[in-house]
């Protein structure tokens, strides 16, 4: 469940009147079509990890409130709940509430190619943390082993950010962001210092995707991580195919997925094509010990097997099935989701 | 042990291959809302910007009012980098 960190134990009230009193400020600015939606999903998980099994009823809202031509204030809260075995030896589960923001940013679109973002935001290291963290998007209900590499455990950043399309085309996209993150241990703004950036090349064409990330940690103690993604969706299929690869000064590791709706029998709205099988092989690599960086003590080699389908009305169900091998123990990982994705206007438009 | 994680990686390997295997169709990358077929080069584009960007992260929704179009492809053009002129042909193409 590493993908919700960083949890933060409670929102400030001070937080939600900011971004209630940019929606009101929005009400008065809003075009035709800039009504601020709420979008996001809700759901509730099961994961039977080693035989200990925790459910989490969960609510991911994302609110966009637009300001002016140029100005955008978005945010996204976490709210779940989990409850887990209370373990040592305590028959019965406990549980343990969890708000907090993921990202609260405001974004200015200074030109045609170039957004500046300030506040906390997700951390721009590969492709999990920005694209496929919400969990109206992921194929599987956990993220990857290597998530906390380069995304500096806390994977949202307080700081400023740089951000957009170097050169767009019919034959290539060029994509380019640059951060820099204070330290901050404010319960709603955790974050480390840091900085990095990220480059990527799409290819239209032959529809593939590479790209370039780098962090460097700026705590007591300066590291350095890197990363590479490649994406491959074959043309007129409905094949995906997404790698990644991280590296850090303790440990390394790579993820591939890949998924393929069978919507090729008798189309996408059938009861077969709604079906999505998704594998996901996973190795993490550890060169010396480091009980902060997020992955596992020892060499691990982990496949996951997943079988999602989806309903009509912005529902899914994920169901997988993970082997973990690791030299400190072997262990099978069960988890199952119901997903409900919801986008709604804040208001009737006049 | 050895042989388990040759079983997994043949069953991997075979998830991978399957599908190039199958007959080629058409991808799930067209917006949910009812979009009219494209006439002329904008709305060409925005489709051609929404399969670059958008699509190959999420599903579309299926449906959702016209008058959050506008702040989704702002929150979209920060998220996915798009340059002003793919958000202007994005939102043709959502709404021709």
């Amino acid at each position: 469940m590493s993908r919700h960190l960083p949890y933060h134990p409670r929102i400030k009230w001070k937080v939600i009147a900011l971004v209630v009193a940019a929606a009101v400020i929005s009400r008065h600015q809003a075009g035709a079509q800039n009504v601020p939606p709420i979008s996001g999903g809700t759901g509730f998980i099961t994961s039977t990890n080693g035989g200990s099994t925790t459910y989490l009823p969960v609510i991911a809202p994302t609110l966009v409130v637009p300001l002016g031509n140029h100005l955008l204030v978005e945010s996204r809260a976490t709210i779940l709940e989990s409850y887990f075995p209370r373990g040592g030896g305590q028959p019965g589960y406990t549980h343990q509430r969890f708000l907090g923001l993921s990202f609260l940013q405001a974004d200015l679109l200074a030109s045609s190619h170039v957004s500046v973002v300030a506040g906390e935001f997700l951390t721009p290291f590969g492709t999990y943390n920005e694209r496929l963290s919400p969990i109206w998007i992921s194929n599987f209900e956990d993220a990857p082993l290597i998530y906390s590499l380069g995304t500096m455990s806390t994977a949202s950043s307080v700081g400023g950010m740089v951000r957009g399309s170097a050169y767009s085309s019919d034959k290539v996209n060029l994509t380019y962001a640059g951060y820099f993150s204070a330290a901050s241990t404010n319960e709603q703004f955790d974050s480390e210092r840091s900085t990095g950036g990220q480059a990527s090349a799409y290819f239209p064409m032959p529809r593939v995707e590479i790209g370039y990330s780098f962090g460097r940690l700026l705590q007591d103690t300066r590291e350095n991580f890197s990363g590479a993604h490649l994406w491959w969706e074959p043309a007129d299929t409905y094949l995906r195919l997404r790698s990644e690869y991280a590296r850090g000064p303790h440990a390394q590791g790579y993820w591939i997925e890949a998924d393929y709706r069978l919507a090729r029998f008798h189309g996408e709205d059938s009861f077969v094509g709604r079906l999505e099988p998704v594998f996901r092989m996973q190795q993490t690599f550890r060169s010396a010990p480091d009980s902060e960086d997020g992955l596992p003590s020892a060499n691990t080699q982990r496949a996951d097997f997943a079988i999602d389908y989806r309903f009509a009305h912005e529902i899914r169900i994920n169901t997988s099935y993970s082997r973990q091998f690791s030299s400190i123990g072997n262990r099978n990982i069960w988890e199952t989701g119901i997903v409900y994705r919801f986008l709604v206007p804040t208001w009737r438009s006049r | 042990m050895n042989r388990a994680r040759m079983l997994m990686a043949v069953a991997g390997l075979g998830a991978v291959l399957l599908p190039l295997s199958a007959q080629r169709t058409a991808p799930h990358d067209s917006p949910g809302r009812k979009v009219k077929p494209p006439a002329t080069a904008e709305p060409l584009r925005g489709e051609r910007v929404f399969k670059q960007n958008c699509g190959r992260c999420h599903n579309p929704p299926q449906s959702f009012p016209p008058q959050i179009s506008g702040s989704i492809l702002r929150h979209m053009r920060v998220r996915a980098a798009l340059s002003a002129s793919d958000e202007k042909a994005l939102l043709r193409f959502m709404n021709p």
